[in-house]
């Protein structure tokens, strides 16, 4: 078992110069749930932005620190960084369908690589669709305004339209928060699924969340890495005393 | 694949950059000639003489230029007097009183006024309203100032309604619904919290507008008169006047490139270009500063 | 006293509203006499020859189509010079600019573009285009210097439009792999093209009825035929408009009127098309 990312001594900072993450070293095992909790501010969300090269939208900078995924340093400035966004998926916490039809969302990203054949186009978002548990909901009306659709089934054409590009890495930023607990238990039972090939990087919307779906779990405190330790042990037996106060409820 | 790409959208990038730019290449640009053609004014007509008070240029060379500055000065406070009143009620009508249905229908209406063309305003204005203020003011002529003041407020004021009227509506509800939960009336709410609140942004629409005026042309040139005579006084409202705009108009297309007459039409051109800018640049600049201060009194 | 303390207040705001209500029909019902007055007038006016045919008898008679076709040119070319130009200056500046002190004079720029005289336009162009740069009284010339007058709304309204497109759906766009100018052509302006097209077209329509940028650069009172070439002058409605009614005597009063109605008719006609495809656009809008 190997970690597909590693993660040496990351630290970020606004354009202002306050940090955003201190010192972070942690590794994420390929083909599993890596689970980032804590409370709001922990810098989880920016870490996870990170990883494809996201921040670089934003004033977010790192001021120190590599981040390795199959060994390259995808901080350096030489990174493709389009080839790493298709290799490196997200899905964010409220859903975004483009303005397009169900079906060009999920094409989108295939036509900007350049894929045109329409069959090579068709195979990719039934794949994806039926990867995302979402298939039998939507076949019917593929060529229809995503918009048209419950804001669960947007959520998972959003997971669909990142599985159409094939990645290697799936980060999810709160990806239930706005969903009802059945929407969400088809997305948590859809990355349990997906995680037999994919990696998988998870900021859960709630620590129960991440009890049911960590293989590994990470506890972000005010920019600091505090534990890391795989899911079952960090969720009966944590080692910090932090940890344990927020998994236990005494501060959020 | 990606390669091309990369070319091609550099050279579109490049491009954009570019455009942006022009506005600032097309304002140095036109300042830059105005100054070319109008700064020998300076030269060949002794200051003195450029701003005494007889604008005769044919015979006798007289380019005092002081009749027109106040000819303009007077049709444009005419026109805001009209002006501010009417576009600020109907803007304040139009975002807190009117009902939704009445607001999709004055709108546009309004915004029509903002399109007319100013040579049908001052048509209009030689066969509609100078005739009519003639016989109702018992007055010589009805080209008069006054009759440019109308017409010009009537030109100002789509402009101050439609960017007041985006001040009010950018008003957050909260303070309304506060200011009605301490008791107070609608009409006390709109002219105690909601209006002082979109104060910079009314007060834009106003400049904006007025600017408008200053720079009309036509409508002036075809009601106001065309008589180059001091207006300083009240009554010079009901008489004819010329202002800076018409003058340049009605006069550059007899000049000979090159001569004395020419360079001075330019001038006053200079001049208008800068009094436009000192307007554009306080407005915008009493916006910019009340933005800062709304978003740090909302954050 | 308490009773009378609210009626105090309750009839300020009765009154109150009046006096708004009032003046703002006041603005309002000039407007649309104007128009009903001009069509009543000038109707009577409009035939195919006044339409299609020629001037005649010194413009005393015969049709405007000089003037008709003038007017549609130099529209034409303000387009071609100004649209481009100022959707790409609205680009950078809703998707590439950041906010400095070089942002900010571009800013100021266009607002002082905005508020400059149309007659200094006209001084402008003459300046320029039709002495310096020798392209003489022409379409050309007063197609530049109309569009340089246009050039700030245009920017205005496409850049306004642009940034009314979420950013969300940016941000989705690029961490899908694309670049920042495939996130604007594929998505952004995609979206914002209608309200682009509106502020276009309202552009437009302003250049087309303004008759100070072309006094001295292209306008011509009387030409026998229509303009061959954009180095040819050209007649112009409005700047007939105003001929007509100021400068040549025993004028009929009809086609006084007419001409008006005509120039009237074609920037209501814009003026219409552009709040159809707003109001359509808004209605189809998919967020």
């Amino acid at each position: 078992m190997v970690d597909k990312i590693i993660i040496e001594n990351l630290s970020l900072q606004y354009s202002d110069g306050t940090e955003s993450l201190r010192g972070i070293s942690m590794g994420i095992r390929e083909k599993a749930v890596t689970v980032l909790f804590g409370p709001a501010g922990g810098g989880k969300s920016t870490l996870l932005r990170c990883l494809n090269r996201l921040n670089d939208l934003t004033e977010v900078k790192a001021s120190q620190g590599r981040i390795l995924i199959d060994g390259e340093n995808v901080l350096d400035p030489k990174t493709d960084v389009i080839a790493l966004r298709r290799k490196v998926g997200i899905v964010f916490a409220r859903p975004v369908v483009l303005p397009i039809s169900i079906r060009q969302n999920l094409t989108y990203g295939l036509e900007l690589a350049g894929e045109k054949r329409k069959s090579k186009l068709d195979d990719a978002v039934e794949r994806s669709l039926k990867l995302a548990a979402i298939w039998d909901e939507v076949n019917e009306r593929l060529d229809e305004p995503a918009i048209a659709l419950s804001g669960g089934q947007q959520q998972r054409i959003c997971l669909a339209r990142v599985l159409a590009l094939q990645p290697e890495i799936i980060l999810l930023d709160e990806p239930t928060s706005g969903l009802d607990p059945i929407s969400t238990g088809k997305v948590e039972a859809a990355l349990l699924e997906l995680k037999k090939e994919y990696t998988i990087v998870l900021v859960p919307h709630s620590i129960q969340q991440a009890g049911r779906t960590a293989d590994f779990a990470a506890f972000f405190l005010q920019g600091e890495l505090v534990e890391y330790d795989e899911g079952k042990a960090m969720f009966t037996t944590p080692k910090e005393k932090r940890t344990e106060d927020y998994i236990t409820g005494r501060f959020g | 694949m990606e390669k091309t790409l990369n070319w091609r959208e550099f050279i579109i990038t490049r491009l954009i950059k570019a455009s942006g730019y022009s506005a600032v290449v097309f304002v140095a640009l036109i300042f830059f000639f105005l100054l070319r053609e109008g700064l020998p004014a300076l030269a060949e007509v002794p200051l003195s003489a450029l701003f005494s008070i007889r604008w005769y240029p044919i015979e006798g060379n007289n380019f005092g230029i002081l009749p027109l500055l106040t000819g303009s000065l007077i049709v444009t406070i005419g026109a805001a007097l009209i002006a501010i009143p009417f576009g600020i009620g109907t803007a304040v009508y139009i975002s807190e009183i009117a009902p939704r249905w009445m607001r999709e229908i004055l709108k546009p209406l309004v915004e029509l006024l903002g399109g007319l063309p100013s040579v049908v305003l001052g048509f209009l204005g030689i066969l509609v309203l100078a005739p009519f203020l003639r016989r109702f003011l018992d007055l010589p002529t009805g080209l008069t100032a006054l009759t440019g003041s109308i017409l010009l407020g009537g030109i100002a004021v789509p402009t101050i309604v439609s960017v007041a009227e985006d001040a009010l509506d950018a008003v957050p509800r909260a303070y309304r619904e506060g200011a009605w939960a301490l008791g107070a009336t609608r009409w006390q709410t709109i002219w105690r919290v909601t209006l002082p609140a979109a104060r910079s942004g009314v007060l834009t629409g106003v400049m904006l507008g007025i600017g408008r005026a200053i720079g009309e042309t036509m409508t002036v040139m075809m009601v106001t008169g065309n008589a180059p005579v001091l207006a300083l006084s009240l009554g010079s409202l009901f008489s004819p006047v010329r202002t800076m705009t018409a003058t340049i108009a009605a006069e550059m297309g007899e000049v000979s490139n090159g001569s004395t007459h020419y360079h001075v039409l330019f001038f006053i051109g200079l001049v208008l270009f800068l009094i436009s800018l000192a307007v554009n640049v306080t407005a915008s600049s009493v916006l910019f500063r009340a933005q800062k201060r709304a978003e740090r009194i909302l954050s | 006293m308490k009773r009378i303390f609210s009626l105090d207040r309750h009839l300020t705001e009765r009154i109150g509203f009046s006096l708004i209500t009032l003046m703002a029909f006041l603005t309002v019902v000039p407007i649309v006499a104007t128009v009903i007055y001009i069509l009543s007038k000038g109707g009577s006016a409009i035939s195919w020859n006044f339409l299609t045919g020629f001037p005649s008898d010194g413009m005393r008679a015969g049709g405007i189509l000089p003037a008709i076709v003038g007017t549609f040119y130099l529209t034409l070319g303000t387009a071609i010079f100004s649209v481009p130009l100022g959707i790409a200056a609205a680009i950078y500046l809703s998707e590439y600019a950041s906010d400095n002190r070089w942002t900010r004079l571009i800013r100021i720029a266009i607002i002082n573009l905005a508020g400059i005289p149309s007659v200094v336009y006209g001084l402008f162009g003459l300046g320029l285009f039709v002495l310096f740069l020798k392209i003489g009284t022409s379409i050309l010339a007063a197609s530049l210097t109309l569009s340089i007058m246009t050039l700030p709304v245009i920017i205005s309204t496409a850049e306004e439009s642009l940034r009314s497109v979420p950013q969300a759906f940016r941000t989705v766009s690029i961490s899908l792999g694309a670049t920042r100018w495939q996130t604007i052509r594929r998505i952004v302006l995609k979206e914002a093209l209608p309200g682009i097209l509106t502020g276009v077209i309202l552009g437009l329509e302003r250049a087309a009825g303004e008759t100070a940028p072309i006094l001295f650069t292209g306008a011509a009172f009387f030409l026998p035929r229509l303009p061959g070439s954009p180095f040819d002058a050209t007649m112009a409605l409005p700047y007939h408009l105003f001929v007509i009614s100021t400068q040549v005597p025993d004028m009929p009063i009809q086609i006084q009127y007419g001409t008006a109605l005509v120039l009237l008719a074609f920037v209501l006609t814009m003026n219409l098309i552009a709040t159809f495809i707003r109001s359509r656009a808004r209605a189809r809008r998919q967020w």
